[in-house]
């Protein structure tokens, strides 16, 4: 039960949706005590929960919603956001924000950003950035080769990156991207 | 010596603790010479500690933490036991 605010945090992310993640979350809880038999004395129990709780939601929402399983996302520079970076500070000091710059992004901002991910990539940031797992436990969750987690990982997090930008652009902090 | 180009290769692995100690012994011996590439790390390692502080702090709502406990009252998979297991 100690696990169930991160799953619920992780199934808010992945569904978007406060209802589905807390079906996400029962369903996973559920299955886990259910199977428990399975798990093995000594290794991650919160990595094992993470597997079933990506399964769900694998099966839940793919077969829902039939979206092709490998989406596509535009390709973004390297370092977008610390490119940036005296932009960023110029912003954030005119705000007088005492804290780091990266308070310059609001929790909503940082979490729609991830959000609006598609979820090829959103999954490998969430468990990656979010939730602090490694790459081999991540490539187990997602049953793909590790290279393909840090690929969609790295393309992921520039995408993420882009989109914080937008949002201190639309809120007038920054100015226009640089090219 | 690394250069620029590889040491940055290294970033995300780096950042994510997934490097064995030589390659890390190698990136901090570039860093310790390069500010450049040293400006470039601490941003992505603050970066990622910004985002895990950002989006993991949802409340877990209290009914559904009535749903779950209340499931593990009765004995929902019909295996004779009855609450948490991992507590057993």
């Amino acid at each position: 039960m100690e696990y169930a605010p991160q799953l619920y945090s992780t199934a808010l992310r992945m569904t978007r949706n406060a209802a589905d993640a807390e079906d996400l979350v029962q369903e996973t809880m559920m299955r886990g005590y259910r199977s428990f038999d399975t798990f093995t004395e000594g290794t991650n129990l919160r990595a094992w929960l993470y597997r079933i709780l990506t399964n769900a939601f694998i099966n839940r929402y793919r077969s829902k919603q039939r979206r092709p399983v490998e989406t596509d996302l535009a390709d973004v520079e390297d370092l977008y956001l610390y490119k940036r970076v005296t932009t960023l500070e110029n912003a954030a000091a005119s705000l007088s924000a005492e804290d780091q710059f990266l308070d310059l992004f609001t929790d909503d901002e940082v979490k729609s950003a991830v959000e609006d991910l598609p979820d090829t990539f959103k999954l490998p940031v969430l468990l990656a950035d979010v939730e602090g797992f490694a790459y081999k436990e991540i490539a187990e969750m997602l049953e793909i080769p590790v290279g393909t987690v840090m690929s969609r990982l790295h393309r992921g997090r520039k995408a993420m990156q882009k989109q914080l930008y937008e949002y201190a652009m639309s809120r007038g902090l920054v100015d226009e991207p640089l090219d | 010596m690394a250069n620029c180009k590889e040491t940055l290769e290294e970033l995300e692995p780096y950042i994510d603790g997934e490097l064995s100690a030589d390659a890390k012994e190698h990136i901090h011996g570039h860093l310790d010479g390069c500010v450049d590439c040293q400006q470039a790390f601490e941003f992505h390692l603050e970066l990622k500690a910004a985002i895990r502080r950002k989006v993991n702090n949802d409340e877990l709502p209290s009914g559904l933490l009535m749903r779950l406990e209340s499931c593990l009252k009765e004995d929902f998979d019909g295996d004779g036991n009855v609450g948490d297991p991992s507590d057993r």
